[in-house]
């Protein structure tokens, strides 16, 4: 029996192409890319290309390009290293707000609540129910001392793809209301200029399915990995405007411009180039409109096998992939486990599987009750799913919904 | 694989599962808002327990607790059974993964407090 694997928003298989562009770079140009020799400088030209390929995906420059060991490290080095920077900037600086939104990944919750502990002020924007941010809720939050946003692009549990652009455009506007206000201002009582609001977003799920263009979209900043687009893992990248102040958090020599110490992980940043590389716009369509019709044949098909199976994924305002659902009176992970003996592999949002036994945040923050939400799978399909491999699944469903609801002894049969 | 073959085992095939309409007892312990729910049913004859049943809401762990666990009491004496405690599950199961091991205290709980109300006539 071959396997069938549901999971790609947790990691993708490494496209060959991406792999036999890495290869040379584990044993013939082995070089440290910071050495000024030739084995050096032949890595160094690879690495170089992969920031090319990354800064062209994004319009955006080379040098804006920070290589990372991926969109954790992204993440954790655009929130904090803002504000330590802004903080370094002003000998008094004034209390600062952040604003982020209740669905973000534990990436931007964790280095948000350090930041809390240490006096910054954080909002956390609410969502709708399904899943997007609530737009109207991120205006009224937006005040004098708001310095940075950080809004994901796609919510990894449920897909819910974010207004990323009214965001960006929203931000701007409020920007030059500030610069505006402070000109009007006579030069004797109108002090420092003030610091514009900067944009940051994690694009870690958006960028195998959609364009990042970061003008377009008046971002400031973004994180994304190499893992989720069919490149190698422990590869990353932040895209960092220039003229955006950054502190650096690691030091060491210097890599990076400085921002980002650490010898650079050649292969995987040749690797990550790669498979950017091939995200252009016609073949991200034609992966889109075949994933798509493989996740809504699964997701028609679960509706009509399965009864009081509800469907977290919002069809109209997500990625191509993800189908959320919640099978009424089911612990999530006991499916999870059925399935993975038949040789599916998905994933629970009730991170009953993952070490803590709370419900997904998401789903809470979507108003989803915490005894639903517990009864929750994250199917996530891609590029070298089948129509078969679905149709396998939808069959294979039912019986075990059922088996396990039969075990259940509050679930009216 | 995060659990044991044992465990596997008794969640694939558990033993035991259903209720019994005229059961002598009924325990039931968790709460769906913690995604666990185990209930206990017994046949009680001269203390010993002559039938168990479970039925189970939760993940693969709380269901091998819930079989091994009937396995366990089964043709034991109702003293017997009130000496059990979830270390003796979890060893019998060869262990569990440390955020799991609150499903086998939920299991003994539940057959504890059937046994209790059965002794007091509830």
């Amino acid at each position: 029996m071959s396997k069938i694997y549901l999971d790609h928003s947790a990691t993708t298989p490494v496209e060959k192409s991406v792999m036999d562009a890495m290869m040379p770079y584990f044993r013939e140009i082995y070089g440290n890319p910071s050495s000024i020799h030739s084995f050096g400088q032949e890595a160094m030209a690879g690495v170089d290309k992969a920031r090319t390929e990354v800064a062209k995906f994004l319009n955006a420059e080379p040098g804006e390009i920070i290589f990372t060991s991926g969109a954790t490290e992204s993440d954790n080095l655009a929130v904090k290293g803002v504000i330590k920077a802004l903080r370094q900037k002003t000998k008094n600086p004034r209390p600062m707000h952040v604003i982020t939104s209740l669905v973000e990944h534990d990436a931007v919750l964790k280095p948000c609540m350090e930041l809390e502990k240490e006096g910054v002020e954080v909002t956390y924007i609410k969502v709708k129910p399904n899943g997007v941010v609530d737009l109207e809720h991120f205006k009224e939050s937006l005040k004098d001392n708001t310095i940075l946003v950080s809004i994901m692009w796609v919510n990894s549990e449920v897909g819910a793809v974010m207004p990323i652009r009214e965001i960006g455009k929203i931000i701007r506007k409020r920007n030059e209301e500030r610069e505006r206000n402070w000109k009007k201002l006579g030069p004797k009582e109108r002090g420092e200029r003030p610091e514009p609001v900067y944009f940051h977003t994690d694009a870690t799920q958006a960028v195998n399915f959609f364009s990042c263009d970061v003008k377009w979209n008046y971002i400031d900043l973004l994180s994304l990995s190499g893992h989720k687009i069919y490149g190698p893992k422990g590869v990353g990248a932040l895209y960092r405007r220039t003229g955006v102040p950054l502190s650096v958090l690691q030091n060491g020599g210097h890599q990076e411009n400085g921002l980002r110490s650490g010898t650079l992980n050649t292969p995987g940043i040749v690797g990550l180039g790669a498979a950017i590389a091939a995200l252009d716009k016609e073949s991200q369509e034609k992966n889109n409109k075949k994933i798509v019709v493989l996740r809504d044949l699964f997701v028609d098909g679960v509706i009509k096998n399965v009864p009081d199976a509800v469907l977290n994924t919002d069809r109209k305002n997500s990625t191509p992939s993800h189908a959320h659902f919640s099978f009424l009176g089911v612990e999530g992970e006991s499916i999870l486990m059925s399935l993975d003996l038949s040789g599916i592999a998905v994933s629970t949002g009730s991170a009953c599987a993952s070490g803590s036994l709370k419900a997904s945040h998401v789903l809470i923050a979507m108003g989803i009750k915490v005894e639903v939400a517990h009864n929750s799978i994250r199917f996530t399909f891609g590029k070298h799913n089948t129509e078969d491999e679905i149709r396998r699944v939808i069959d294979e469903l039912p019986p075990i919904i059922k088996r396990l609801r039969d075990m259940n002894p509050l679930y009216k049969k | 694989m995060i659990y044991t073959e044992k465990v596997m085992e008794h969640f694939k095939n558990p033993h035991n599962q259903g209720s019994i309409p005229d059961a002598d007892a009924v325990g039931q312990e968790g709460n769906p808002v913690c995604g666990d729910v185990m209930k206990v049913y017994l046949k009680i004859k001269n203390d010993v327990i002559a039938d168990i049943k479970f039925e189970t809401l939760g993940c693969a762990a709380a269901i091998a607790v819930s079989s091994a666990m009937t396995d366990m009491a089964k043709g034991k004496t109702l003293d017997e059974v009130m000496k059990m405690t979830k270390d003796d599950i979890v060893n019998d199961l060869g262990g569990l993964p440390v955020q799991k091991v609150h499903c086998s205290m939920l299991g003994v709980d539940a057959l504890h407090q059937a046994i209790k109300k059965y002794r007091t006539g509830k």
